[in-house]
């Protein structure tokens, strides 16, 4: 077996160091070792984006990340949009504009959605299909996904973060 | 979908990772963005004992321009050419293929010198390289070598680059004032590799081609210039029969592999179609330059 490496990043604001075999990919650290399941395992094959976390300000895709690449690293997942109890402006126009139907893709949609409306707070709706191209609807909620991303970025203009 | 076991290995800076890869031999693998070679580990196509991680190498990213080339560190990401203002300005063909490459979240992580040194004739720099006329420095032991695009790519996931060298950078001369290039990419969805694309630069005079560069992704074992086509282009006015003659030349030299995209004749025609249309559009940019 080849040789554990202990890997330390902070995850959602917190400190976090866990044990890893080098070949270990960074959403079974998530979900097995650290209890954070928002990133679901879709395809696993880098395809469906439904495992999409945010890495040192980059929409990744966790089933293609090695969690040893992540030492030092600045990470976000679906579990801290939310602040204090309060949604994040994204998970609140998800909610309102029903942009999801069975819910497996939204934790990757929103993450991904968080930092395209960081790198771009007023998008046209061809930006965000061009940018959320890299994460699939099973139920194929798209007309809904990108109003809730609209309405998102409305919000957060309306309340710089 | 788990990869066999390996080493990991996160050099910081480049003669380390090629005392590295001097030190492990064939067991080591370079890794860039991982996008494709992961991939190949969790199928157990590819199973090495080392992993070199290039990832924390600083002096491996960046864009500049340096005289009239504009030079592009190997680990510079698909994203960063796609939002690099330099390349905008000076070379937009790699900014548009760039741009067609895979989806965002790979975009973040893919490398320019990842999709180079790999091989595979589905990438897409490979022909943007040769329609460009770009050359790569490739690191070893005994120092750096600089080579043409043009005759780097030797066949199926076979290049130039030799065992223990380390393809560095990647340098693009600033095409002439008044050039026009397009990327012409046919995919079935988001994230396929291309049934076929075409990349076109061209300089126009008068209303005729003055020189032109054309390039195909995915119709052979390696990208493919197509150079009876730019010959039979040269001198003449972009029209109907023009064009007709360069996608006739262009699907001439083709050698697709049938797959799920589609049978070999099928992919030809293709190529000769987004062979014409990368003419047309580039022919168009040129005219407005």
């Amino acid at each position: 077996m080849a040789k554990t490496q202990t890997v330390s990043f902070k995850l959602n604001g917190k400190d976090v160091a866990t044990t890893v075999e080098p070949r270990e990919l960074l959403i079974h650290t998530l979900r097995e070792k650290l209890m954070h399941t928002g990133p679901h395992i879709g395809c696993e094959t880098s395809h469906c984006g439904a495992c999409t976390v945010d890495l040192d300000g980059k929409s990744v895709k966790s089933c293609t990340v090695l969690t040893v690449q992540c030492d030092g690293a600045d990470m976000l997942t679906v579990e801290g949009l939310e602040q204090g109890g309060t949604l994040h402006a994204v998970q609140q126009a998800f909610h309102e504009a029903h942009g999801l139907q069975c819910g497996f893709c939204t934790p990757g949609m929103m993450t991904r959605a968080y930092r395209l409306l960081k790198e771009n707070p007023n998008p046209t709706e061809q930006e965000i299909r061009y940018a959320i191209a890299g994460n699939l609807c099973r139920c194929t909620g798209y007309q809904n996904i990108v109003k809730a991303v609209q309405s998102a970025a409305k919000k957060l203009a309306a309340v710089p973060a | 979908m788990i990869t066999a076991p390996f080493d990991y290995h996160a050099p910081r800076s480049v003669p380390d990772a090629i005392k590295l890869l001097s030190t492990l031999g064939d067991d080591a693998k370079l890794l860039a963005g991982g996008h494709s070679l992961l991939p190949m580990m969790k199928l157990r196509f590819a199973a090495p004992a080392h992993l070199i991680d290039l990832g924390k190498i600083a002096e491996l990213r960046g864009i500049a321009q340096v005289g009239n080339e504009i030079h592009i560190g190997a680990m510079t990401t698909e994203h960063e050419l796609v939002n690099s203002r330099l390349l905008a300005e000076k070379v937009p063909l790699l900014v548009e293929g760039a741009g067609l490459i895979a989806d965002p979240q790979v975009r973040y992580k893919g490398t320019i010198g990842g999709d180079i040194s790999h091989g595979d004739p589905g990438n897409d720099h490979p022909a943007l390289m040769l329609a460009l006329d770009a050359s790569f420095v490739l690191s070893g032991a005994k120092g750096e070598r600089v080579v043409k695009a043009d005759g780097y790519f030797l066949g199926l996931y076979s290049t130039l680059l030799e065992p223990g060298e380390i393809l560095t950078q990647i340098r693009v001369p600033v095409p002439a004032p008044g050039s026009g290039a397009a990327y012409q990419k046919l995919k079935r969805k988001t994230g396929d590799f291309a049934t076929a694309a075409t990349a076109v630069l061209m300089q126009v005079k008068g209303g005729k081609v003055a020189k032109v560069s054309i390039a195909l992704t995915n119709a052979g074992a390696t990208a493919l210039r197509a150079r009876e086509a730019e010959a039979a282009l040269t001198g003449k006015a972009i029209n109907d029969a023009s064009l007709n003659e360069a996608a006739r030349l262009a699907m001439a030299i083709c050698e697709p592999m049938a797959d799920l995209r589609g049978d070999a004749d099928y992919k030809r025609a293709m190529c000769g179609e987004m062979t014409r249309r990368a003419l047309q559009v580039a022919y168009e940019r040129a005219a407005k330059a």
